[in-house]
């Protein structure tokens, strides 16, 4: 149904004050909280052409966050979205892979003590 | 002794216990808040000083330290560990007959709150709406059990656990019913209740519950009985340092104002000198600071960036299994809103 494709909320919005340019958005991430919201500001904020990153939780009824950046030079705040979004993506892949290799070698070495 | 840090790196790499409060508690290794440091993001580094220890770990539970992150990634993990990591559930309940003394919705909640083991990862999250279920996301189980008296019971006997058959009624009563191939698929999977001795209700004699269930695949964020760790939770490695040397009768006191092991006094050329041996043991209780004489001696600190996991699996999944999956589920967030940038600009 066509219908149901409409009224289904978009995952991200971005709102963008009048007059103001590309590099200072607000973006709407509809069914998020502090769980991704923290950790993409921490990367995001330690992006050096970042002036400002934040975000807020606008009502706890609401679940939905308000995930502002501003940057520096009029670079389009996009950018240092995605790349945080990136640079979280690779973080994970490598704890990831890390966490695993350890997790292998623990249930060896315990293996070993068994035999 | 370690030495005494530079002031500005114990700010960036330290939270500080003092008396009346926690100092260096925010993250401030951002670009700009420090001349002569590079804190943009830099992947190499990261992986550089990256490391995770594997503790100690069994079928239900795990302790491992993360070491090298900052505290939103870590606790990313922790907050998806406890509310997406998803697992099944029972969420409904079809009750036929229930002549027991417990309510049809108490004993509901009751059900929904067993843990069911079944690899949530072979099923899919049922439609909104959808009332029926199929084989890819749903599972049924049944719990039909009726009391009766014990025909062999003595004459005298007041014990209820021998005048009446089926009077307790546990989660090992709950019984599979495959739906679709589920039987062939799941032939070895022995999906059932996690725990079969969980007590589900009480009957007397002529009482009798008779219940379809079925089971889906749902996130804590939802019910706190999708949630599939009992507990998960990290604390920062405690570090102390002693400012001077510590000798004699003090020394004794100060081992005594910490846990177990964590301050050993040995012998130094006839001195009793006190030694740091083990900080991870401590508690970061606060009894030093009721000693005027000792607590200055004294630097109560947490490393920042030295995470102490520990995780509890409801018995569903292992434990390592469920932070395995926690991490996908950040990746898969990323990748969702990834997508959505993608999209918008192609519009």
């Amino acid at each position: 149904m066509a219908g149901v494709e409409e009224n289904k909320k978009a995952v991200l919005e971005m709102v963008q004050a009048d007059g103001a340019d590309e590099g200072c958005v607000t973006f709407v991430l509809n069914e998020e909280d502090h769980t991704l919201g923290n950790a993409l500001r921490y990367v995001i904020m330690k992006n050096p052409n970042v002036e400002f990153c934040g975000y807020s939780i606008t009502h706890p009824s609401e679940s939905k966050i308000n995930f502002r950046i501003q940057t520096r030079g009029g670079l389009p705040a996009v950018e240092p979205l995605r790349k945080g979004l990136n640079d979280l993506t690779v973080v994970c892949q490598y704890v990831l892979n890390t966490f695993e290799t350890r997790v292998k070698e623990f249930k060896e070495t315990q293996e070993d003590v068994m035999d | 002794m370690a030495a005494p840090m530079n002031n500005v790196e114990e700010i960036r790499n330290r939270v500080i216990l003092s008396e009346f409060g926690v100092r260096n508690v925010h993250t401030t290794d951002f670009p700009g808040n420090y001349t002569g440091y590079d804190d943009s993001w830099n992947q190499e580094k990261f992986e550089q000083n990256f490391r995770i220890n594997v503790i100690q770990m069994d079928e239900s539970a795990l302790e491992f330290d993360m070491v090298g992150i900052d505290a939103a990634i870590a606790n990313a993990f922790r907050r998806i560990l406890l509310a997406e990591v998803p697992t099944m559930a029972v969420e409904k309940v079809f009750i036929y007959n229930n002549t027991s003394i417990i309510q049809d919705e108490i004993l509901a909640h009751r059900l929904g709150l067993v843990p069911i083991k079944a690899d949530p990862r072979l099923f899919e999250y049922r439609n909104a709406g959808d009332e029926e279920g199929t084989e890819i996301d749903t599972i049924q189980l049944q719990l039909k059990i009726k009391c009766t008296r014990n025909p062999r019971a003595t004459k005298d006997s007041s014990d209820p656990s021998e005048l009446y058959l089926n009077h307790m009624v546990y989660s090992r009563d709950m019984k599979w019913v495959p739906i679709g191939n589920q039987a062939d698929v799941f032939a070895d999977a022995n999906i059932g209740p996690v725990h079969g001795d969980i007590l589900l209700a009480q009957l007397r004699p002529g009482q009798e519950l008779d219940i379809v269930m079925h089971c889906v695949k749902g996130i804590g964020k939802d019910h706190a009985k999708f949630s599939p760790v009992a507990t998960a939770s990290y604390r920062l490695l405690p570090e102390i340092t002693l400012m001077e040397p510590v000798e004699g009768e003090k020394a004794e006191r100060l081992k005594r104002c910490f846990s177990p092991g964590v301050i050993e006094v040995e012998d130094c050329g006839g001195k009793q000198v006190a030694k740091v041996v083990n900080c991870r043991l401590d508690t970061c209780s606060r009894e030093i600071l009721r000693h005027d004489d000792l607590k200055n001696l004294v630097k109560l600190g947490r490393v920042r960036d030295h995470f102490i996991f520990s995780v509890e699996s409801t018995g569903i999944l292992a434990p390592e299994v469920l932070v395995s999956e926690a991490i996908k589920v950040l990746v898969a967030k990323c990748q969702k809103f990834l997508g959505e940038l993608d999209s918008a600009e192609m519009e």
